[in-house]
């Protein structure tokens, strides 16, 4: 099963001499690797499929990238129950420490045999997520009346900044004009650049149709929406973010928390926020139509917004509300609107029963109900299997 | 080898020179062949477990995928591969600084050195490049043969048991080739013949025809009645080449697979001692010869990267090197032997020296002798553990984490030997291949204190089962109590044992 959390993706870095490269001899193995791991290819194996992870440095911050591996049961000691033997000091009873805890027996006769790993970039991630879940490309729309404009280094000139200088070519000049000019000398290789042997990159100006996409989640976190709740939440929107970003050029997300009031905050406090107080999801509904009418137009954006709650919604007509702001204007804004709701031990429920009366028959609004963690890549493919 | 696999001149002779130190050292070597490799294929060599031929398979390129991520994420490079072999082939990571490539043609040698005269490497086959090619030819033809998909599958199944062998059969004397046929031939010939008086009457006392006929009912009855193997036996792989309902091309693709981990197993055995001696004499060669003053500093840098442990962890490089340092000081200065034991006096310990100089000498001698077991076994001394802050540890259940556990050289030794003992794998033997007469196979876990990973188990049995081709069982020891558990090819069983 797909699993990752916020943090626990990078991209690979690039490495451009890698297409030059002729066929290697391991890359029918590496692929039928890959194609196992993905479960195209010999479903029996696919039970044998986990997740790890590295962990890696990039910049100043560690990261960790997950890395499926195929682990052949083999017979095995039960791993708690092994101790061993270490180096250091340390008082009796220390504890030895997360990273430091040793991975069993050091001696093998082969080459790491089952701990080798492969990693899933976050392009391949969403692959895999639209496979998994069979999720249609989204066809963005405003995207002929919206223009970029971007500069790439394509050309070579004569004249430019030092910065921009093309050694290679710069040199190739130069080797070029010495053996013309019959001042080589094999014997001693010495190439002295002059004016006019260097080469300096250039850029040209393309213009691009652009796509862009706004989510924007809505979080409650009135007292019955406790930890379970909101991981689910949490680890929802990572996926959700996760495919949106490999079919737009141009994610923005925003993120709305409510419990009587709502109010815009970042995606750390939106992730980690303590819960309290009562509920009224007008007021998260209010503040993101404000939200899109100030910053994003809906004539150029593809909008999405995400509700989560667990369905207890303020008595009185705050539901009432709701469902007028929604029609008036939300939806119409949007592409799709989302809403999940999460089970909780405290809530009734109701919301969800509401929104299917007035809305149950509109396409553009999909309700999903998550009770448990399982049931998080189904409500995935409910908010995004329509492909709009 | 392809031409741009050449040592550039500088490491060429870099090369000689290191040689003739190593020769110098007396370094007993089978000559070592380098090849200049980028880290691509560095790794994929790496990734086939340094033969660059090998039968195809997803593992190869899983290892792969893995090498080349932990590469670019700057978390781990490979130094240094070497294969043993006659000639061995050793590989350098072209992008390399020059030092780096003493540093590995020196520990190389020590390598080379290593698998030429250590005993528990004598039985290896010392053609293994050109043998793993044709095994990689073999397992091709099966592939064209019977499609992809089916020989890839049961080459899975047969690596979930490839480490049930027996590593210290080839060592006594054909213990290879005593297979039960031999051993039920043996027991035929005795009984079925009665002893004639005269060789002319031989063929009315025993007319063929009859010998023949008895021979056949007795190998039947002893089908019947006997439990084979009649001891129990450590290479399961063996048992299931002979014994299990294999197909021919099934057959081999087994034995090709255990001959492999026969190979590879002496690796395992001496990994300790193996990576301490090269790391040995690269560092010997290193500071006495070879390194020049500019490089000091990275060739510190990396010997240290390559011995250093983690707070906590034990580096067999490190752990080797120490106990070779530690035995030479003390056959150099006589610290062994029943007096050097009896003496209790602590000045008279610090200060012992009767200048018996055979320090290398001892080190020559240990190196062609001793596996991790034994090297262990025999030169842990309790002022090593002291000195290098030796500690075991445990699983707390409580907290949840490993601890401390104590400083007790009895308990450390006892520790590091179990850790090594079988490679740190449980023992498995076959007990029976007619388990309750019923031609079902039953293994039996020879259990030391620690449980098997029963999920894990399970999976092997089902593997097992369709490799017998009978339904299989394991007798093991969970929560002190012996049980045992059994797949028949649809479902598993458990019951407790007596």
């Amino acid at each position: 099963m797909l699993r990752a959390s916020l943090h626990a993706v990078t991209p690979r870095p690039k490495n451009k001499y890698r297409k030059v490269i002729a066929v290697r001899k391991i890359d029918p193995d590496a692929n039928r690797f890959r194609k196992i791991v993905r479960g195209k290819i010999r479903e029996n194996l696919k039970q044998y499929v986990s997740q790890g992870e590295i962990l890696a440095r990039k910049g100043k911050n560690l990261v960790s990238v997950p890395l499926p591996q195929i682990d052949i049961p083999d017979f095995r000691f039960g791993h708690t129950d092994q101790g061993g033997v270490g180096q250091g000091s340390g008082e009796e009873g220390k504890p030895l420490g997360g990273e430091q805890a040793p991975p069993g027996p050091q001696a093998g006769d082969q080459p790491g045999e089952h701990i080798l790993e492969v990693d899933v970039t976050i392009d391949e991630l969403a692959d895999i997520l639209g496979e998994e879940l069979e999720l249609p490309r989204i066809e963005p729309r405003g995207s002929d009346s919206i223009q970029v404009e971007k500069q790439c280094y394509t050309g070579i000139n004569r004249t430019g900044p030092d910065s921009l200088r093309h050694f290679r070519r710069t040199f190739k000049n130069a080797l070029r004009r010495q053996i013309a000019s019959g001042i080589y000398d094999a014997e001693n290789p010495c190439i002295v650049p002059v004016r006019e042997d260097r080469r300096y990159r250039s850029w040209n100006t393309k213009s691009l149709p652009q796509s862009n996409a706004l989510i924007v989640y809505m979080m409650d976190v009135s007292g019955s929406m406790g930890n379970e709740q909101k991981d689910i939440v949490r680890i929802e929107s990572f996926w959700i973010d996760t495919w949106l970003k490999s079919q737009y050029e141009n994610l923005e997300t925003r993120y709305i928390i409510h419990d009587a009031q709502a109010k815009l905050v970042d995606s750390h406090t939106f992730f980690h926020v303590r819960e309290s107080g009562g509920t009224k999801i007008s007021s998260a509904y209010n503040l993101a139509k404000e939200l899109i009418l100030k910053e994003f137009s809906p004539s150029e954006w593809n909008i999405y917004p995400f509700h989560f709650s667990d369905g207890d919604n303020w008595g009185g007509d705050d539901t009432a509300q709701c469902l007028e702001l929604l029609r008036e204007t939300l939806i119409p804004f949007s592409n799709v609107f989302c809403y999940g709701q999460v089970k909780s031990a405290y809530g009734s429920g109701q919301f969800i029963k509401d929104l299917r009366e007035a809305f149950g028959t509109d396409e553009k609004v999909l309700l999903s109900e998550i009770n448990s963690r399982d049931e998080i890549l189904p409500s995935i493919k409910t908010f995004l299997g329509k492909g709009c | 080898m392809m031409d741009d696999h050449l040592l550039t001149p500088e490491i060429e002779e870099w090369r000689r020179t290191i040689r003739q130190y190593a020769l110098d050292a007396s370094l007993d070597f089978f000559e070592v062949i380098y090849e200049l490799v980028d880290y691509d294929e560095m790794n994929m060599v790496a990734a086939y477990g340094g033969f660059p031929n090998r039968y195809p398979h997803w593992r190869w390129g899983m290892q792969f995928e893995g090498l080349q991520k932990q590469y670019s994420y700057g978390l781990s490079k490979i130094y240094e591969l070497v294969i043993n072999n006659d000639p061995c082939y050793a590989y350098l990571m072209r992008c390399n600084p020059l030092v780096d490539q003493k540093l590995v043609m020196a520990h190389v040698y020590g390598h080379s050195d290593f698998f030429k005269n250590n005993c528990w490497f004598s039985h290896t086959n010392r053609k293994m490049v050109d043998t793993i090619s044709n095994h990689a030819v073999k397992i091709r033809r099966h592939i064209d043969e019977h499609g992809l998909e089916v020989v890839e599958e049961f080459i899975d199944l047969c690596l979930s048991i490839e480490n049930l062998i027996d590593m210290y059969s080839p060592y006594f004397s054909g213990g290879e080739h005593t297979s039960e046929e031999v051993k039920d031939q043996e027991r035929i010939d005795e009984i079925g013949t009665r002893s004639s008086v005269k060789p002319y009457m031989e063929e009315f006392v025993n007319p063929p025809a009859v010998q023949v006929r008895e021979k056949k009912e007795i190998l039947n009855k002893i089908e019947e009645i006997d439990n084979f193997p009649s001891e129990p036996q450590r290479d399961v792989l063996h048992f299931l080449i002979h014994h299990g309902q294999l197909k021919s091309w099934q057959r081999n693709v087994l034995s090709i697979i255990r001959e492999e981990a026969y190979y590879f197993a002496p690796q395992g055995m001496t990994k300790i001692m193996n990576e301490g001696w090269a790391s040995f004499w690269h560092s010997k060669m290193m500071t006495t010869k070879i390194l020049d003053s500019s490089e000091l500093i990275d060739y510190a840098d990396h010997h240290s990267g390559t011995l250093g442990s983690n707070p906590g962890m034990l580096n067999p490089y490190k752990l080797g090197i120490e106990m070779y340092r530690d035995i030479q000081a003390r056959w150099n200065s006589g610290r062994h032997g029943s007096e050097w034991d009896s003496c209790q006096d602590a000045h008279g310990r610090t200060d012992w020296d009767n200048a018996e100089g055979r320090g290398l000498e001892k080190i020559f001698e240990v190196r062609r002798t001793h596996n991790d077991i034994t090297f262990i076994d025999e030169f842990l001394t309790e002022e090593f553990c002291e000195q290098h802050k030796m500690f075991t540890y445990k699983f707390d259940r409580q907290q949840g984490q490993y601890v401390l556990d104590g400083r007790g050289f009895p308990e450390i030794k006892n520790q590091l030997l179990e850790q090594l003992s079988n490679c740190g794998r449980p023992r498995i033997y076959v007990e029976s291949g007619n388990y309750g007469n019923r031609g079902e196979l039953l293994l039996k876990h020879d259990w030391s204190g620690t449980s098997l990973r029963m999920d894990y188990a399970r999976r092997v049995l089902e593997n097992l089962e369709k490799i017998w081709g009978r339904p299989v069982h394991l007798e093991t020891i969970i929560d002190g109590k012996t049980k045992i558990f059994g797949y028949n090819g649809s479902r598993h069983e458990e019951r407790t044992g007596s």
